[in-house]
């Protein structure tokens, strides 16, 4: 008897399990306002809100991972998360390896910030994120390019002097330079690489992939998309 | 933590870094230092039963044992720690995956390969995507384990390889004329002298394992030199309640200290070892402890 109520037990429990599908969610951490670490440790951000909402239209379970920016597609593709939600932007190169659910963010522009004005852009040492839109513009601008694991070093090379400047997307540079008391500032002109920031899903996924555009779509339709974009990069954010 | 913590901006230095130093994030810093210490615990007799294992295979008198356990040394010395990390992980667990696939879901009828993705049927991932995050992180922790043992197993193994052929020739040779077996000499005369000889180069392995563990990130386990660059990062007054400028300098500072607190302590516990093992060897230090005692 005992073990015909345990059969049961476990029996009904894996039922459970199946029936919800737990959807894995890979993201960075360490790119603010898109996603970050916030003080309790937890993901946050845009990207956390976004994906919350989207799951809930969708009708999954998501449970958030972060992984190194750096292996972010090999982790995918090899499964062991099942969407990359990290402000990445829709390029060519990429959709080759894996595939892009709708836009999410309009394509925005990027934009160079160092600590005075008149750095030699086009000569100068230029900091930015290995495997970024960012890193590759600069390397075939003629400027040098350094590169580091996080956007957050490439900030940090600026400030010690170790490069001219930073090339980065400017929804991510716009409240470091707002919070540096005029120690950083935007030069040059803006950039515009690179296409909006869309979810990564293996190419194989193609359900996935439905539910997702489903969602985003739902999420333009209603407004609410819109709503998003403007709490977490200020009014001047561009829209859909 | 503390109650006045709730508004951050308003509080002196004291208390302020009393609330700062007890976020939920640094939190996961102090146990991250918890989960480097565990690895450590288990890898390293784990790493040295794959060494003995390893040396004992590279004496054997069955020739395919002996380029077994000589074929795995060459081969795992060979190879740069990173590129195992890198590539034996994922490899390793692509194959415990496909077999789990082979037995679990006989009648899967799409390829596994298919251009660059690796998909095997759900019931066969491993951990079942659909179990909570901590058993990710525990298969992560274990897949690490096993790559360290069997990385630092190779390096051991050659250490204990070297210290078996170091034990004095007349001490074999004197169990053999009381009539010992191979097997009797090897366990009870070659094993309990050939420790001290490999002390000194197991130490080191020792002290080079402790400095290895950052290599954990790359298995997606959040270690304590992750959590470093995480915290120290520079914060804004927009994304969290404790902005402050890059004080990386300063969690590595941290860092530096705790790893030489820690060799410093192995130092010494190691040095305690070797004069434990050295009583009544037929070495240096095991004469000059007679003639003490005398």
């Amino acid at each position: 008897m005992k073990k015909l109520i345990l059969a049961t037990a476990a029996l009904a429990l894996s039922a459970g399990m199946s029936l919800a599908q737990t959807v894995r969610m890979g993201t960075e951490g360490a790119y603010p306002p898109y996603n970050f670490i916030n003080d309790k440790g937890e993901v946050d951000g845009f990207e956390r809100e976004l994906g919350d909402e989207l799951c809930k239209r969708a009708g999954l379970t998501c449970e958030w991972v972060t992984n190194d920016w750096d292996s972010i597609i090999p982790n995918l593709v090899s499964g062991n998360y099942d969407t990359i939600i990290a402000g990445m932007s829709v390029t060519p190169e990429r959709d080759e390896v894996i595939d892009f659910t709708h836009e999410y963010v309009p394509a925005s522009p990027s934009a160079y910030v160092a600590l005075s004005d008149g750095v030699d852009l086009k000569g100068g040492v230029i900091a930015a994120q290995t495997g970024t839109i960012q890193a590759n513009y600069v390397a075939n601008s003629g400027a040098t390019l350094v590169e580091f694991a996080t956007a957050d070093e490439t900030i940090a090379a600026v400030r010690n002097g170790e490069a001219d400047a930073v090339l980065a997307d400017k929804d991510y540079l716009a409240p470091i330079v707002a919070e540096s008391n005029g120690e950083l500032k935007f030069v040059g002109d803006d950039v515009a690489i690179g296409g909006g920031v869309g979810m990564g899903i293996r190419e194989s996924d193609q359900e996935l992939r439905e539910k997702f555009n489903k969602a985003i779509d739902s999420m333009k339709a209603d407004g609410s998309l819109n709503a998003l974009l403007k709490k977490w990069f200020g009014e001047k954010a561009l829209l859909w | 933590m503390f109650s006045f913590c709730s508004d951050p901006e308003s509080l002196s230095a004291l208390p302020w870094f009393s609330c700062y130093l007890t976020t939920g994030k640094h939190m996961a810093f102090y146990w991250s230092f918890g989960t480097v210490l565990l690895l450590l615990a288990i890898t390293a007799p784990v790493a040295l039963a794959f060494g003995f294992a390893g040396a004992s295979a590279a004496r054997s008198h069955f020739p395919p044992l002996r380029w077994l356990g000589k074929g795995y040394i060459a081969i795992v010395r060979g190879v740069p720690d990173i590129a195992f990390f890198l590539f034996f992980v994922i490899a390793l667990d692509q194959g415990f995956e496909y077999i789990r696939h082979k037995i679990k879901c006989p009648d899967w009828d799409q390829p596994i390969r298919q251009g660059n993705d690796f998909i095997v049927c759900p019931e066969a991932k491993l951990p079942l995507s659909t179990s909570p995050q901590i058993w990710h992180e525990i298969y992560g922790f274990s897949l690490a384990i096993l790559t360290f043992a069997l990385v630092y197993g190779a390096f051991s193994a050659n250490v204990l390889y070297g210290a078996m052929r170091a034990v004095p020739r007349a001490q074999i040779e004197t169990a053999e004329a009381y009539g010992m077996s191979r097997r009797q000499t090897f366990w009870r005369i070659l094993v309990p002298q050939m420790w001290v000889y490999a002390l000194p180069g197991l130490g080191n392995l020792w002290m080079v394992l402790i400095k290895a563990t950052p290599l954990l990130f790359l298995l997606g386990v959040e270690d304590i030199v992750y959590w470093a660059r995480e915290l120290g990062g520079a914060k804004m007054a927009k994304f969290s309640s404790y902005p402050h400028p890059d004080w990386r300098m300063w969690y590595f500072l941290a860092l530096l200290i705790f790893y030489l607190g820690f060799t410093r302590l192995s130092e010494i516990v190691l040095e305690r070892i070797t004069r434990r093992l050295s009583r009544g060897q037929a070495t240096l230090a095991g004469e000059a402890q007679r003639k003490a005692a005398a």
